[in-house]
């Protein structure tokens, strides 16, 4: 580990105008991806400034009854908040579904979102990787691919986004909200991840220097009937194979409005908009949902190793959205 | 770099100058001699390192010591008062919860903290309504200390340990 210099910021003015315009320098979260990093020498930084002393870490209520979560409240926090446990059931059980108590404790909202992919080839600094080195081949396609992306992938990278939380958050159409040094944006969650495209250096849409400085979950009423199901290697404390986040809202027996997004699947928790789209208006019964998966993953391009994610997928999206119109039929009937 | 500090461990203050790329796991270790908490994977993914800062469960070996500045540590030998073991201590014991004992010390941090957050009604993934009160039965428990790895496979016996206390507790 090469030596770096520690700040402790105590505005996010100052700290984005520290990092923003030093490119070895970067912001310290709960430290669970970056200290691992810095070990593996994934990261180099020369300067480290801590924002987990900035005034984000709190769970405040929003005018239109969704919720704004501070970018440095903890996943574990979050998760118990009883507000999210009854609103928003799919963000709850997925912040629980990712990684340990231990490392919930310390992991906040921003860093979550921003966390880099646990491909082996990214993680070993003795692979090629056009992800940690730009220009770089990708030492996945052709080697071990039982992780890796089946939709949105690209010749210079199938490395998947790891987040749980990001997923449940992209169903919900959770908006960030950051720190530049030309002012204040916001971005959806949707839209804040990328597909590698020919850059898969770039994760996420931000600059170098911008700072998450929270997360609005907007009103969702229907959410309260919602669900997060994740496949994974062992039964916990692993990331996902496939991971399904939905929210289902039906009337009279038929899908008035839906939501599904996918994890473990892409370079980006992949919101399922085909699936939605074809589900409205239809019955909610199981062979909709297969086929509105079928849909979804019409295009998907699996590697050698991970053809399984593909049916995983779909088997999934229609176990999770039969057990939420199974769960809606009961509270109609009681 | 070096940086001046201050940390709590065990009830002990204690002034240390670290570099900044010092783990709170090594400063603890190295610099003050509290070895309760192990060195295992050196990466968040085995539990060895676990300990109590203001009262929850963290993996020591992923944060700095210079960013946990002012911090109050507990650890495994720090949760026996006055020479009397913590009621988990004595379960472990009882049930013969360990082999090699590497991984206890942060076992028992992660299961103390685990009784807290049960206390508190705080849900896991495994609890069936997630707005709900939890029943901390062995389910809920394996799936609660799914951070701490056992190589020896004393997994059986450390359920039973904690779940025994967990009664105690009207948990």
């Amino acid at each position: 580990m090469i030596p770096f210099d520690y700040q402790r910021a105590t505005d996010a003015d100052t700290a984005v105008a520290t990092v923003a315009p030093n490119p070895r320098a970067t912001f310290l979260g709960g430290g669970t991806n970056l200290v691992d990093h810095l070990k593996l020498g994934i990261a180099e930084p020369e300067l480290v400034v801590d924002v987990t002393h900035l005034p984000f870490d709190r769970v405040e209520p929003l005018d239109d009854g969704g919720l704004r979560i501070g970018a440095g409240v903890r996943n574990s926090d979050l998760a118990a908040d009883p507000r999210v446990r009854v609103r928003y059931p799919v963000l709850a059980q997925a912040l629980l579904s990712g990684a340990s108590w231990q490392l919930r404790n310390l992991a906040t909202t921003g860093g979550n979102l921003l966390q880099r992919t646990r491909c082996e080839y990214f993680q070993d600094v003795t692979t090629p990787c056009g992800k940690r080195e730009p220009g770089q081949s990708c030492s996945a396609i052709g080697g071990y691919t039982r992780n890796h992306a089946i939709l949105g992938a690209s010749p210079r990278c199938v490395a998947v986004h790891p987040s749980d939380m990001a997923v449940a958050l992209v169903a919900l159409d959770a908006v960030v909200h950051v720190r530049t040094r030309e002012g204040n944006h916001a971005v959806p969650v949707a839209d804040l991840h990328r597909l590698p495209g020919e850059h898969p250096e770039w994760d996420t849409v931000l600059g170098h220097g911008d700072l998450i400085t929270g997360v609005d979950v907007p009103s969702l009423p229907f959410a309260e009937t919602s669900r997060y199901r994740k496949a994974r290697d062992r039964a916990s404390y692993a990331f996902a194979l496939v991971s399904v986040a939905a929210a289902l809202d039906v009337a009279d027996g038929l899908v008035r409005d839906v939501r599904i997004a996918l994890g473990g699947v892409a370079h980006k928790p992949w919101r399922a908009r085909l699936a939605e789209q074809a589900l409205i208006g239809r019955r909610a019964v199981a062979g909709e949902f297969r086929a509105a998966a079928t849909a979804e993953l019409a295009d998907a391009q699996p590697l050698p190793d991970n053809g399984f994610k593909v049916p995983m997928a779909r088997n999934m999206i229609v176990a999770v959205l039969s057990e939420l119109a199974g769960e809606e039929r009961r509270d109609e009937t009681t | 770099m070096e940086s001046d500090i201050t940390l709590t461990v065990d009830g002990t203050s204690h002034r240390l100058s670290v570099d900044t790329r010092t783990t709170l796991l090594d400063a603890v270790r190295e610099q003050l001699g509290v070895i309760a908490p192990k060195k295992g994977c050196d990466h968040g993914q085995c539990g060895a390192c676990t300990v109590l800062v203001e009262g929850r469960r963290v993996p020591s070996c992923l944060m700095l010591a210079v960013a946990s500045d002012g911090a109050n540590v507990t650890t495994s030998a720090g949760l026996a008062s006055g020479g009397k073991l913590h009621p988990l201590h004595t379960a472990f014991l009882e049930h013969d919860a360990y082999q090699c004992g590497y991984c206890t010390p942060g076992q028992i941090c992660s299961a103390a903290a685990l009784l807290d957050e049960a206390a508190a009604g705080s849900p896991s993934v495994v609890t069936s309504d997630v707005a709900g009160i939890p029943a901390l039965d062995g389910a809920e428990i394996r799936e609660r200390m799914s951070g701490n790895l056992c190589r020896c496979g004393a997994y059986v016996k450390i359920v039973a340990a904690i779940e025994d206390v967990a009664r105690a507790r009207g948990l």
